[in-house]
């Protein structure tokens, strides 16, 4: 087996068949399958929590498109993770109504508790934290998301409560 | 005043339900076009309506429509609607609430706007961090599909719609309906040159339209009452009502439905409780944060297109922020230009390389680094990067409105930066404790 071969055969492994039969359903209504790309690569973090380099080309095959490309999709999306993240993803909002209500001090403080600055992810692998643009709730300013859960009127109380009810949550996993 | 896109939503924010839509008036604006009113009846009753687009432009609606190649003049193949429902424009937060608490009321008036200019297919793209509200809108769907509102032959009619709901991967920039298009096609989400216009060329090369969620709220009860109806709603000379919201360091920060040219005044006062005690007003952003800095003295302005427009602003998305006597000018327009700076899309220059340069200039005023040379080059930056024309599409132009409107109004401000050599607000306004 010469090594091109090897490398096609790796890759048709690497996609699991819930995650074919998902981008599958996806490319029903797109009419050329490059256009499922965003859909794939969430179908595949979903699964798997980020997008390996192996997921990447075996993606890019399975859509028939340069994996040059695709990671051009991929790393252009602030969504799509192309590295490791915790078990959940601290998205904070950064943007004009939180700053003005102190997100500034809402992010020290996370730092302090969990000891993560923006793209870090916490040594037992729990949390990640990533800037968010505007989260479209700014009447409850400060906010974030804990994994799905919106965070909001964060201060400091709120948020030693959110990240005690978030990680005992996930213990129970 | 009454109640018409929040009409469903009560203080106790449940869902609205397909039982409780359609008792509420729900779908009888659907019923009334399918079993009586051409495609041409639906248009021109919206262009009659004077509806402007709620996505922030304000671009009347029905011209919008009225440039999607229509019968013979289309090419056979498909026609999509798209609903941008990917709110993220700083200090913005009205469709959130209208998609999580009323889904229906979004669904019917996108089904009427895909059946005005003859689409086959409906997308609502939305940003990923909206979990609940896509969720709503999936379970309201299915609704559909199951009463015959969605699918082939809609209540008994010729006409079919399929809709999608796509969750969308992050990213400001697709906000800009090109941009949008070209997300949901798959690609990095650069905004494309215009023309082609995408009621011409759009999604796969295909007549679309693109039209925010409010907009396409307010469809089903213009068809189904009228357009003197909708346009008796406005206090001034727009029509309808609006979602306004205020936020920033005022009592009660929140959003309410209001009629057109209701006066900014009324809006802070009466409805957002005026100031927290020992705040003052200094300024604020009328719709979102690629608008104009307005002042004090602007207050009893109403909040219609024009009158706004006039003042040197825009109403953008009708979501004021606020800008209050102890945070820093600097500092709030330093995060807005932060902001436009990382979310763009990298294409064109002057937003690419621009934005960076006015950050960098903004941080060493900020942090006491400032020298006086730096406001010229700051005006410099709003000519280039400001010129409609310079760039692709309006994400850097916008940007530019909150920092000549603050180097503007707020020069004392920048000078007294510099001439003191760090930030004259208390503790500085980055570290400020929450609440």
């Amino acid at each position: 087996m010469n090594e091109p071969e090897l490398i096609q055969n790796d890759l048709n492994s690497v996609l699991s068949a819930e995650e074919i039969r998902q981008i599958d359903a996806e490319l029903a209504h797109i009419p050329y399958k490059s256009g499922a790309a965003i859909d794939a690569l969430q179908i595949v973090q979903a699964q798997r929590g980020w997008v390996s380099d192996e997921c990447l080309l075996a993606i890019a095959r399975h859509l028939e498109m340069p994996a040059e490309e695709l990671e051009g999709v991929a790393t252009f999306y602030n969504l799509v993770y192309r590295q490791p993240v915790g078990d959940k993803v601290i998205l904070l909002c950064d943007s004009v109504s939180c700053w003005i209500c102190g997100c500034d001090n809402i992010r020290e403080k996370i730092t302090a508790k969990l000891g993560i600055e923006y793209g870090e992810t916490t040594s037992d692998n729990r949390y990640t934290l990533i800037p968010v643009p505007c989260l479209g709730a700014c009447d409850r300013a400060p906010v974030m998301m804990v994994g799905d859960q919106l965070e909001t009127h964060l201060d400091g109380a709120k948020l030693d409560r959110v990240l005690q009810a978030s990680s005992s949550e996930g213990s129970e996993d | 005043m009454e109640k018409v896109l929040t009409r469903n939503i009560g203080p106790d924010l449940i869902p609205t339900g397909m039982a409780a839509y359609e008792a509420s008036g729900g779908y009888r604006g659907l019923r009334k076009a399918m079993t009586g009113m051409s495609p041409a009846d639906c248009l021109r009753v919206v262009t009659d309506s004077n509806l402007r687009g709620r996505g922030g432009a304000g671009f009347p609606t029905g011209v919008k429509w009225s440039f999607v190649p229509m019968g013979d003049k289309c090419t056979p193949g498909h026609k999509y609607l798209i609903c941008n429902a990917d709110e993220m424009e700083p200090g913005t937060f009205k469709d959130r609430l209208i998609m999580e608490h009323d889904p229906h009321q979004l669904i019917e008036g996108m089904i009427l706007a895909a059946y005005t200019i003859g689409a086959d297919i409906a997308y609502v793209f939305i940003r990923g961090e909206y979990v609940a509200a896509a969720q709503r809108l999936r379970g309201a769907i299915g609704e559909c599909y199951a009463k015959g509102y969605l699918g082939d032959n809609i209540l008994g009619s010729d006409y079919g719609l399929r809709m999608h709901v796509h969750t969308s991967a992050g990213r400001y920039i697709c906000g800009e309906e090109t941009a949008l298009i070209s997300a949901l096609e798959g690609k990095r989400a650069n905004p494309r040159a215009k023309p082609p216009f995408p009621q011409v060329s759009g999604l796969w090369g295909r007549p679309t339209i693109v039209n925010n969620v409010e907009t396409l709220c307010n469809i089903s009860h213009i068809v189904d009452r009228g357009a003197d109806w909708f346009k008796s709603l406005g206090r001034g000379e727009d029509a309808g009502n609006k979602m306004f919201g205020v936020s920033g360091r005022v009592k009660n920060p929140g959003c309410w439905e209001l009629p057109m040219g209701t006066p900014i005044r009324e809006i802070l006062e009466d409805y957002a409780g005026g100031m927290r005690d020992g705040l003052e007003l200094k300024g604020f952003l009328p719709g979102g944060g690629s608008t104009d800095f307005l002042l004090p003295e602007h207050l009893d302005l109403a909040m219609d297109y024009n009158v706004i427009g006039k003042a040197g602003s825009r109403m953008g998305t009708g979501t004021m922020i606020i800008l209050d006597d102890q945070t820093c000018p600097v500092g709030m327009t330093l995060n807005l230009i932060r902001f436009f700076a990382r979310e763009s899309c990298g294409f064109c220059t002057p937003c690419r390389d621009g934005l960076p340069w006015s950050r960098q200039v903004l941080e060493d005023i900020e942090a006491g680094g400032g020298v006086t040379e730096d406001l010229e080059t700051l005006a410099d930056q709003v000519e280039f990067i400001g010129a409609i024309g310079n760039t692709h599409c309006a994400l850097a132009p916008g940007a530019m409105e909150p920092l000549q409107s603050a180097l503007k109004f707020f020069r004392d401000d920048f000078e007294r930066h510099i001439s003191a050599g760090t930030c004259p607000y208390a503790s500085g306004a980055q570290a400020r404790g929450a609440a």
